[in-house]
């Protein structure tokens, strides 16, 4: 770990304007992503601008009954918050079966959206890496390849699944992520905030430079729709997802009038299946149906030399996540 | 022996220390002028190092020295003689030369006056290498040539090679358990400082008297003028059996500079540099008749070490002895790769090994179509055929019987994936455990003092098993003392000599010797006691009595053993007593149980959890319920570990380490510990073994647990996995 200049902002001004003065500058939270990569000199900042006290640490619903969270909200305070257990079950699930109940209690809402990939080779210095180091190569590819890799939105030059529950959640439910920079304020749709690997890696979300987030604003909650999410690994606890689901569905009697599909574990940036979502409106839920859904969230499927298993596996993740709700 | 100590459920008399943080461990010491070490570790796996630059990291904050295999001082081997107490799995010595036989092992040392500063510095040491292809698993070594046959491990008897041709029943397959990493909570660690030519250092270690003897050999001093202390360790699991590059590092770095030092080793690396479980390749064929009475029983097995050490798993150590067999062939290879040195695991050869065999009985039951534990009944002996000598104390057959009747194995419906509970299908399965019982040779001192308490001190360790709490017992026992009024010392290579913290065999070895001592020590105190003038002046010493610390004469007068020790104007009474080892020429000394598993497979997630465990354990006198208990529901857990998650995985390419971190190393979680787990301990003492009829306990829990679980799969699932660990695309069908 290398030495770095700290600076406490007591607003988002202080903050943006101090992370503004060098290049190398970073934001910290919680710090479990942060200081972890830091150590391992994955990332090396500069200066530190320590955003716990710039306030965004509430939980609000909107007049129109969109659910705005600070980015200080700790993943803890977010997943028991009586609002999020009752209308947004499936973002309380993806929460608690994030990490353990230590890095939650330090971990925020910003610093989950901003987390980084848990790959290997990211995390050692001496490997190539094009997400580290541009240009560099991937070693993942043709390297050992199974458990946080993706098969969905994979690249030549990137193979690395979104580790994030929470933001699989969020991508679900649908949304913004609420900004502030030196131009000022701006919204981002959730579903654009990550961006996909292509051939650059190492740019994983749409922030401008030093632009920090204050909030993500949730969608409303779908009307009469039950949610869950479902997360598949080979533990019990403490471990990313092979695979997940979150899943929103309405029903009138026994025909779906509403879908929402993401995925986790299986996707380069948090997974929304539109295509998926839209083969069940107005369909029976049946299991042959929910499988017919999960073969069209798949179909593009590309797995690593070591994950074959989690196409069949996401698919599970899917049918079983659709029957729970429709139960 | 009493019975409301020895057997009782006593909790750890060393667990408010701990908890409170009182506990220091060997990086919690502080000497003044203390100097941090941090390590430069190769992040190549074969070649040399070309050229090391330390000229950026000198110029940085802090940095007092900086140690390559330019300037490390010139240091001997050691001899690694068991006998002498100095082994070693690894004994070259770090910075030797600049040949590099393995990633992640040091090649420089920065010291520097704080950690911090010291770790930032390593960051800019640069080292230049010249790589060479690696060998990167035991599967690419075994390619490139024969194994090495290693000779001592190996046994025969009869001719197992024709009986297994002519058997009508017979099972021939391999069977494959990865490299596993121990990880203790507490890394690898030492803290070292030289007073006048005397070195005393702290050190994460099982065994103080053999890092004192190997330190000592290493430096080509006298034993006599190194101390090595552990009063307190994180766990070893067998990793710190012997000592690592680390504390030949830090002791040598102390003596060059002048200055204290510690150095860690970090978690990365103790994935490489401080010892695993090696990988194994091993071929069991069993023969056997209509009836299921094996004909033929032949385990060659093979694992992986390094090129810097010859470590042998003796993967056959249990099969040899464990069924009625005539007609056996063991035998035992090693191939080389490029990993750091293997050593010791929790159960090392029994863990793989059973997992190996008691898979390949399941396979056999099958094959015969007969019930897997009446397969394991029908070849029960009370003799160890390898040694053709009877077993001192066995009780497999309770086990068998008490285990399956606590479990409801008669409710087992053989066929496959028959038992259903909702989305998922139960599977059972059941394995016989087993673990040799070892006693050393061992000192000890008890001391009644006059303040009123009583010492004891011995050079083993607690290593988090209960040994201080179970020490006391003994000794309470004989004192007729509370638990309060008894120090226990141990982890001090001053202290009288006393065994490793491995093997099962500290409680075995050191219980004996500290209950003589205490025996010594309480008649020196009758002896006072009865002395011209003393209060029971001319008395029959025989006649008194110890109890809540008072001398009472045949029940009737009494007086407190401080008055004595007073009158006598003398600090203690005292007394030390040596116990010497297990010989073994009149039998065979093991301890035995079975492991009964249910485990739950949901095909519709494949989801795969253990959710019941059954096991009976015969391993003599129980001394304490809690500690003991707690030793097999902790080798479960780890055996579910071994079962289904444990696995250090490599880059195939370069032979890095890919998941060194306790992230991506899976281990059980609390959640994923069932919450139906019920450990039987069936507590015959054996007094064939020593006087007080115990014989260990720390590892036999986890020999079998693994095949049990395997056993458990393919009842529910149809699928025989013989690779661990069992993953989950093993099951999911195509
Ligand atoms: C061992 C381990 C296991 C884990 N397991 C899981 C798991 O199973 N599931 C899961 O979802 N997650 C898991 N995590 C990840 C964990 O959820 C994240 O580390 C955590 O959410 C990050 O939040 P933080 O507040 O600590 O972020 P920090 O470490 O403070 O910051 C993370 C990143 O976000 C940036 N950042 C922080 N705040 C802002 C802001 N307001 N605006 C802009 N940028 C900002 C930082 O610069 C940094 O780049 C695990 C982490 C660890 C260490
Ligand atoms: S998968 Fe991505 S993060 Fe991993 S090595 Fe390749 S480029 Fe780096």
């Amino acid at each position: 770990m290398r030495d770095f200049s700290y600076m406490q902002a007591d607003s988002v001004g202080a903050a943006v304007a101090s992370h503004a003065k060098g290049n190398d500058s970073a934001y910290i939270s919680g710090g479990t992503t942060l200081l972890d990569l830091a150590k391992l000199e994955v990332m090396r900042p500069g200066h530190v601008v320590d955003v716990r006290k710039t306030g965004y640490d509430q939980v609000e619903q909107l007049d129109d009954g969109r659910l705005r969270i600070g980015t200080n909200v700790t993943n803890t305070d977010l997943a028991y918050h009586p609002i999020v257990k009752e209308q947004y079950t499936v973002l309380s699930d993806a929460l608690l079966s994030g990490a353990s109940t230590s890095i939650r209690n330090k971990a925020t809402t910003g610093g989950n959206v901003m987390q980084r990939a848990r790959c290997a080779y990211f995390r050692d210095t001496s490997a190539p890496c094009n997400k580290r180091e541009p240009g560099s190569g991937c070693s993942a590819i043709g390297g050992h390849a199974r458990s946080v890799f993706a098969v969905l939105g994979t690249s030549e030059h990137c193979v690395v699944a979104h580790p994030s529950d929470m933001c699989v959640a969020m991508a679900a439910i649908g949304g913004v992520v609420n900004v502030e920079g030196p131009n000022g304020k701006r919204d981002i749709d959730f579903l654009d905030f990550h961006l996909l690997p292509g051939d650059t890696p190492h740019l994983e979300h749409a922030l401008e430079a030093d632009e920090m987030i204050t909030h993500v604003t949730l969608n409303a909650p779908v009307k009469g729709a039950k949610s869950h999410y479902l997360k598949l690994r080979d533990r019990a606890s403490y471990q990313f997802a092979l695979a997940s689901s979150a899943i929103i569905v309405a029903t009138d009697g026994d025909t779906v009038r509403d879908a929402r599909i993401a995925m986790g574990g299986v996707g380069t940036k948090p997974w929304r299946a539109a295509a998926a979502e839209k083969s069940l409106i107005g369909k029976a839920a049946t299991e042959d149906n929910f499988a017919k859904a999960a073969d069209i969230a798949f179909a593009d499927a590309r797995p690593t030399d070591d994950n074959a298993f989690k196409i069949p596996l996401g698919k599970q993740a899917i049918v079983r996540g659709l029957q729970t709700v429709t139960a | 022996m009493s019975n409301d100590i020895i057997g009782a459920a006593k909790p750890r008399i060393d667990g408010p220390d701990k908890l409170s943080g009182r506990a220091r461990y060997a990086a919690d010491h502080y000497p003044a002028n203390l100097t941090y070490a941090y390590g430069v570790f190769s992040n190549i796996a074969a070649g040399k190092i070309t050229d090391i630059d330390v000229s950026k990291a000198k110029q940085q904050p802090g940095v007092i020295e900086i140690f390559h295999h330019g300037n490390f001082p010139k240091l001997h081997r050691s001899p690694s003689n068991f006998a002498q107490q100095n082994k070693v799995d690894e004994p070259r010595l770090p910075f030797e030369d600049n040949n590099v036989y393995y990633g992640g092992q040091f090649v420089a040392m920065v010291v520097a006056d704080t950690f911090e500063n010291a770790r930032n510095a390593a960051y800019f040491v640069d080292v230049s290498y010249q790589e060479s292809e690696p060998v990167t698993s035991l599967t690419q070594a075994l390619k490139k040539g024969a194994p090495k046959q290693a000779k001592s491990s190996r046994h025969v008897r009869g001719d197992a090679d024709s009986a297994f041709s002519s058997a009508p029943h017979q099972v021939d397959a391999i069977y494959t358990t990865p490299v596993e990493t121990h990880n203790p909570m507490e890394m690898h660690a030492t803290t070292a400082y030289w007073n006048d030519g005397d070195l005393t250092f702290y050190e994460a270690s099982q065994g103080v008297v053999f890092a004192k003897n190997t330190i000592a050999a290493v430096f080509g001093i006298n034993p006599a003028r190194v101390d090595a202390r552990a009063p307190y360790i994180g766990s070893g699991f067998g990793s710190k059996l012997w000592i690592w590059p680390n504390a030949v590092a830090a002791t040598a770095a102390s003596r060059e500079l002048g200055r204290p030092v510690q150095l860690v080793v970090p978690r990365a690396q103790m994935f490489t540099t401080t010892g695993h479980r090696p990988a194994t390749h091993q071929n069991i064929k069993l023969g056997a008749d209509a009836n299921g009475k094996l004909q033929a029983i032949v385990h060659d097995s093979v694992n992986s070490t390094s090129f810097v050490g010859h470590y042998v798993e003796t993967c056959g150590s249990v099969t040899k002895s464990l069924y009625d067999c005539d007609n056996v062939r063991v035998t035992h290879a090693t191939a080389q790769v490029n990993q750091g040195t293997p050593t010791s695991m929790r159960a090392p050869g029994a863990a793989p090994g059973l997992f190996a065999l008691e898979s390949a009985i399941d396979e056999l039951a099958e094959k015969i179509g007969m019930d897997p534990l009446a397969l394991r009944k029908a070849n029960y002996t009370e003799t160890d055929g390898s040694k053709g000598l009877p077993f001192s104390s066995i009780h497999l057959m309770e086990c068998y019987e008490r285990g399956a009747k606590a479990f409801g194995w008669d409710k087992r419906n053989p066929e496959v994936g028959s038992m259903k509970n909702g989305n998922e299908i139960l599977g059972w399965g059941v394995a016989a455990c087993n673990w040799e019982a070892l006693k050393r040779d061992c000192n000890a001192r008890v001391a009644l003092r006059a303040d009123g308490r009583a010492f004891v001190s011995c050079a083993t360790q607690d290593i988090g098993t209960g040994t201080y709490t179970i020490v006391a017992q003994t000794a309470a026992d004989v004192l007729g003392l509370p638990l309060d009024k008894i120090e226990v010392e141990l982890g001090d290579s001053a202290y009288p000599s006393g065994p490793l913290s491995g093997g099962s065999w500290a409680s075995a070895s050191a219980l004996p010797a500290i209950h003589a001592a205490a025996k010594k020590a309480a008649d020196q105190l009758k002896g006072y006691a009865v002395e011209e003038g003393a209060v029971f002046a001319d008395a029959d010493p025989e006649k008194i009595t110890l109890a809540d610390g008072k001398l009472s004469m045949d029940g009737g007068d009494s007086v407190a053993f401080v008055d004595v020790l007073q009158q006598r104007k003398v600090a203690e009474a005292f007394g030390e007593a040596y116990t010497s080892g297990a010989t073994g020429d009149e039998y065979s000394f093991r301890s035995f149980g079975a492991h009964f598993v249910e485990i739950a497979w949901d095909p519709g997630i494949s989801r795969l959890r253990v959710n019941r465990v059954v096991s009976a354990i015969d391993c003599g006198q129980i001394i304490n319920s809690k500690t003991a208990s707690n030793q097999v529901e902790g080798a479960i857990a780890m055996g579910i570990g071994m079962a289904l998650f444990e696995q250090t995985e490599y880059d195939h390419r370069s032979g890095m380490p890919v998941n060194n971190n306790y992230a991506e190393y899976l281990v059980p979680t609390h959640a994923d510990y069932p919450e139906d787990v019920n450990v039987l301990l069936l507590d015959y003492p054996d007094y064939k073994f020593n006087d007080l009829g115990l014989r260990g306990i720390g590892e036999i829990g986890i020999t079998g647990m693994a095949a049990a679980v395997a056993n458990a799969v393919y009842h529910a699932t149809g699928k025989r996995v013989r690779d661990l660990p069992i993953r989950i695309e093993d099951l999911m069908s195509a």
